[in-house]
């Protein structure tokens, strides 16, 4: 337990080794550690950033996916509606065509009616002369009576 | 080591406790103390090498580990070693910065170097007392030397000198903090016009200087009685039986390693407290 020369040789040890530690120990790792501080902190941030992301890029894909149904929606009605009135249209075509058909048919039959009636009057007008020259035993002037049988085969 | 004889436990002690001196004797000339009343007689112009070998040593340990860490340290995921010092910077850190409030970039480094160095020298306590004792006897007998008068303590911690060394250290940065935070003026006028009024000055003076020195000295005094008596513990138990040495050898070595770490922590965090009281203006 004697003082000696080792407490001024321990005192520069002491000295030197806290000079060392200061120059080359602590400001390395302290600084790694803030670093490391930084960069969790900098990773927590972004896994924040990329959730807020992530929610907007969901709520953007919601609304597009709503807004292409509409108008998925809006074109199939649109397809129902112009599919309607093609049906429509033909409907209504058809019925022209019906028309026309039916009024040129019965225009036809008309004229064929007439024209059997005109062939039947005429055949009445030589029946009726025939007729009338076998009652009459004589015969008729056919040009003096025209206008007499005119007359009958127009009544028929 | 179980001596039977008084004479030879005694002389068992004595050798356990008598540092490696190196000086001058007055009648011997220059050389190692051949017992610790030759090395008294040297005087203060001596040196104690074993504990100046073993203290260099544990520092020179302590910053090339720590060194080597903080050559490779990266900020992504640490190694096992840098965890390790990692995890000690930041309880020095933590410790630190809820003492010291002021800004100074020595006193963290300065507290890291206390706790780990005064650890490790407090640890060479739980090497087994005769290992490293024995071996050098055995070496210095090969040399020529007498193995009698080879003495070796591994523990500096348990040196007054050692303790001393760095306390005298703690009081040179206190003095050298207060005159750069207050000035001399300052510092002195701390000294003497307080705590009683300024007519009183040279009492407050004597009071306030046996304060300052009662730091060092109780800093010092502290480690090496703790260190000191725990090591004369282990000397007692060796000198036991050596098959019933283990019943009080492993539970006072247990308790130990609770009180070197505790003295390391006590050690460092006073220092940090009294530097932080030398920036204060009271």
């Amino acid at each position: 337990m004697n003082i000696n020369l080792t407490i001024i040789g321990q005192a520069i040890a002491f000295f030197l080794f806290v000079v060392f530690c200061m120059k080359y120990v602590w400001p390395p790792i302290t600084g790694a550690l803030a670093e490391r501080k930084k960069k969790i902190a900098e990773g927590l941030d972004a896994a924040d950033r990329a959730e807020r992301d992530l929610r907007l890029a969901q709520e953007k894909a919601a609304a597009d996916m709503r807004a292409s149904k509409e108008q998925a929606a809006a074109i199939i009605e649109q397809a129902n509606k112009r599919a309607n009135q093609i049906v429509e249209e033909a409907k209504e075509q058809a019925r022209v065509e019906a028309d026309r058909v039916k009024a040129s048919a019965q225009a036809e039959l008309e004229q064929e009616v007439n024209r059997a009636k005109e062939s039947l009057r005429a055949q009445v007008a030589t029946l009726a002369i025939a007729g009338a020259e076998k009652i009459l035993e004589a015969s008729v002037d056919e040009k003096a009576h025209a206008q007499l049988v005119e007359k009958l085969a127009a009544e028929l | 080591m179980a001596s039977g004889t008084v004479t030879s436990s005694e002389g068992y002690i004595k050798h356990h406790l008598t540092n490696l001196t190196f000086g001058n004797h007055p009648e011997h000339g220059w050389g190692f103390a051949h017992s610790s009343e030759a090395a008294a007689e040297m005087g203060f112009w001596s040196i104690n090498v074993d504990s100046m070998l073993w203290s260099v040593a544990l520092g020179i340990l302590f910053v090339w580990f720590f060194k080597k860490v903080a050559m490779k340290v990266t900020s992504d995921v640490p190694g096992n070693a840098q965890n390790f010092v990692e995890s000690i910077i930041e309880f020095i850190d933590d410790n630190v910065k809820s003492i010291f409030t002021h800004k100074n970039a020595v006193i963290a480094p300065l507290a890291l170097t206390i706790f780990v160095w005064v650890f490790l020298m407090n640890l060479m306590d739980l090497v087994p007392v005769d290992w490293i004792p024995f071996l050098t006897q055995q070496l210095a007998a090969v040399f020529g030397a007498d193995p009698h008068h080879v003495f070796m303590k591994v523990v500096p911690s348990t040196d007054v000198n050692v303790t001393g060394g760095m306390a005298l250290s703690v009081l040179a940065l206190i003095i050298y903090y207060s005159i750069k935070m207050k000035g001399v003026g300052g510092f002195i006028g701390e000294l003497a016009f307080q705590p009683l009024p300024k007519i009183f000055a040279p009492f407050n003076l004597f009071l306030e200087i046996v304060g300052l020195l009662a730091k060092p000295v109780s800093l010092a005094l502290r480690l090496f009685g703790n260190m000191y008596a725990g090591e004369m513990i282990f000397i007692l138990i060796a000198l036991l039986p050596f098959w019933a040495q283990w019943l009080l050898s492993v539970p006072w070595a247990i308790f130990h390693i609770l009180v070197i770490t505790l003295q390391a922590f006590i050690f460092m965090v006073l220092t940090i407290v009294y530097l932080a009281m030398a920036h204060d203006h009271h």
